[in-house]
């Protein structure tokens, strides 16, 4: 199938008075019609300029595209003016943003946000509108829309109000959904009706998702295919069970190891040593060497290239060289895979 | 846990009612009942808004308690009025906020952050000593002396719930109230605090109440769990216990509202759905022990119920 959205080696920068910080250092993916992309990573990794820089919405200056391409449908958005960027934004490709606290007007009564992109982008009449609007709501689960139209964000509790942003990103039918952490200010029970509600519109639409997310649970449920970004690049991307089955880079390991599952005992979580680098001097190298417990001399000095593990599945460390050493992930990891595959293989007798 | 179980904390039909408007009033806590052993941690999960802070808020005396007793190694905390009685017990109980970027006075160093405690309990001598402290405590967080003179906006979000953390030992606490300590973090930043915190606790024997709506992370850190619903304790259990056999259906709903890093077992999850409407109602449910030390808000059917569901094996 075709791609959908084709990142070709984007670099952002922001300039700030202290120098140059590269947030994102050359970033390569593509996303298909109805499928899902998780990026995953830390604060400062990247994820989210790296979303904002899709849908034009780095404030430039302090933040420039350096370099690359991001083609959607084949066209460039980089090299769009404003105004045709504009008849994109919001009807081709929407975003679903982190905080549904500070993303509504609070001025405005929800159901105008919602018939503000129709209008615009639909040249719907207000009529028209707000019978689409009043679909939306019920869509997106939100009890006795007639009412709840007529209010304002505040009246809407926050799980509400996610629905309500959700319901806007959707308003166009969009080919692109950008969700950046749409659940992380939400309750478990809350996010597991957000996600089931995103799933089911993407079976509807067969539109694109990038969903940014730090919360890997939450990646295993709603991802096809997973991107891991530390320092401003993706350091493996590979299909679901690639990365959770089969994770190749210290950096993977070391995030699933951090989560504990609901069965380990260890004393001790495997926790990622230091913190992130500065990007304002990103590191020689390996940009995680520093943490990583299996850094080899090279890491220092020369930064890895993409490794292919598989068709679909690379990762960006040395310890995939053919001169590497063997390398293992670390126990808990491993107990967590044989765990699961114990799991998986009892399931199978039941 | 230790055989020998020593209560550190008794609380009893503790209710934090709130006014809201002329008449209305919001029942944050309703009558709740648990006891704290010395040298566990007790997790505290619920969904936002279902009081668990309230709970902690009120255990500390954020708030004076609208009615019941927390008993503290014996000794009602709310009935004390007494100016040193009430510095005595502060010094005992110490709590860990939510948000390292908010519960830090950005005006004020480190050391002052820090000390400040030491300082309202004269507990340093002269300014040598004082400094000695601090450094000690930030040592014993992960930190290093450097760190004393610098303010809190230069710090990383898990530098700063670090020296939270300092700030809540200063005195020499022996109770702990951790309020979501982690949910602001990043995954990788968490598993250190979550570390530094059972390290300290095996060092310096402390008990723990542990607020969190991340149910995986509270099972890992916590002894015994409560689940609270609508200002209400619905489960209490042993950790392990109540993940293995949850038996109020608001617990359950919630286990299974949990992702697990599992892409198969997400695939094949199967969610509940919580309705309060599908309860026994013929009579008021009341606060039962199932199974030995397995606690469930349920009518007597309802226990039979899960008696007969969940037999002891």
């Amino acid at each position: 199938m075709e791609n959908l959205l084709e990142v070709n080696n984007l670099h952002v920068s922001f300039d700030t008075y202290g120098g140059e910080v590269k947030a994102v250092r050359g970033v390569d993916f593509s996303v298909k019609k109805g499928e899902t992309l998780a990026i995953v990573g830390e604060s400062g990794s990247g994820k989210s300029v790296t979303t904002k820089a899709l849908m034009g919405l780095i404030p430039q200056p302090p933040g420039r595209i350096k370099e690359g391409e991001i083609l959607f449908e084949g066209k460039d958005l980089t090299k769009m003016k404003d105004k045709e960027l504009a008849n994109i934004r919001g009807k081709d490709i929407a975003m679903i943003f982190q905080d549904p606290m500070t993303s509504l007007n609070p001025t405005m009564k929800v159901g105008n946000q919602i018939m503000e992109g129709l209008i615009k982008h639909q040249k719907k009449s207000k009529s028209e509108a707000r019978e689409r609007a009043l679909e939306l709501l019920k869509l997106v689960g939100i009890p006795n829309p007639e009412q709840r139209i007529k209010q304002y964000p505040h009246q809407f509790s926050g799980g509400m109000r996610q629905r309500v942003v959700i319901a806007i990103a959707l308003a166009c039918n969009p080919k692109l959904l950008l969700a950046d952490e749409p659940t992380t200010a939400l309750d478990v029970t809350i996010q597991a009706q957000i996600l089931e509600v995103m799933k089911d519109i993407q079976k509807e639409m067969d539109s694109g998702i990038v969903f940014i997310t730090h919360d890997l649970g939450v990646v295993a449920n709603v991802a096809d295919r997973v991107a891991v970004m530390y320092a401003g690049k993706i350091v493996e991307i590979g299909k679901v069970d690639d990365i959770f089955y089969n994770p190749k880079h210290p950096y993977t390991w070391g995030l699933l190891g951090s989560m504990p599952s609901l069965e380990s005992t260890e004393d001790e979580l495997y926790a990622i040593p230091g913190s992130p680098p500065d990007l304002l001097n990103p590191p020689k190298g390996d940009a995680f060497a520093p943490r990583s417990d299996h850094a080899m001399k090279i890491d220092f000095e020369q930064e890895p290239p993409m490794f292919k593990v598989s068709d679909d599945h690379y990762a960006a460390t040395w310890l995939l060289h053919e001169h590497a050493p063997h390398t293992e992930p670390p126990k808990s990891v491993q107990d967590r895979m044989k765990g699961m595959a114990r799991e998986r293989s009892e399931g199978d007798k039941v | 846990m230790s055989t020998t179980k020593e209560k550190l904390l008794e609380i009893n039909n503790l209710k934090q009612h709130f006014k809201s408007g002329r008449k209305g009033v919001i029942k944050a806590v309703d009558g709740l009942d648990f006891d704290i052993y010395k040298g566990e941690t007790f997790g505290l999960v619920g969904e936002s808004g279902c009081g668990k802070s309230t709970t902690g808020r009120t255990i500390i005396r954020l708030y004076d308690a609208t009615d019941g007793e927390v008993r503290f190694n014996g000794e009602d905390v709310h009935s004390v009025k007494n100016k040193d009685e009430l510095k005595r017990f502060n010094r005992e109980m110490q709590m860990i906020f939510q948000d390292p970027y908010a519960s830090l006075n950005p005006r004020m160093k480190v050391e002052d952050i820090i000390a400040e405690g030491i300082d309202v309990h004269g507990l340093a001598s002269n300014d040598q000593e004082r400094k000695e402290i601090v450094v000690d405590l930030l040592e014993t967080v992960g930190l290093n002396e450097d760190h004393a003179n610098r303010y809190p906006h230069e710090f990383s979000g898990g530098q700063r719930q670090r020296i939270g953390i300092a700030r809540a030992l200063a005195v020499d606490p022996s109770f702990i109230i951790a309020d979501e300590p982690i949910s602001a973090l990043d995954v990788s930043i968490q598993a250190q605090v979550v570390n530094l915190l059972k390290k300290l606790q095996a060092e310096k024997g402390l008990t723990y109440l542990f607020i969190a709506h991340d149910l995986s992370m509270v099972k890992y850190i916590s002894d015994r769990i409560g689940v609270m619903y609508f200002g209400k304790m619905v489960e209490l259990a042993d950790a392990d216990e109540l993940y293995k056999n949850p038996m109020h259906p608001y617990t359950q709903s919630l286990l299974s509202a949990i992702p697990l890093p599992d892409p198969d077992y997400e695939r094949n999850r199967r969610r509940f759905n919580y309705d309060p409407s599908d309860h026994d109602q013929s009579e008021e449910p009341e606060f039962r022990e199932v199974r030995p030390n397995h606690w469930v808000l349920c009518t007597q059917k309802e226990m039979e119920k899960y008696q007969k569901d969940f037999p002891v094996s």
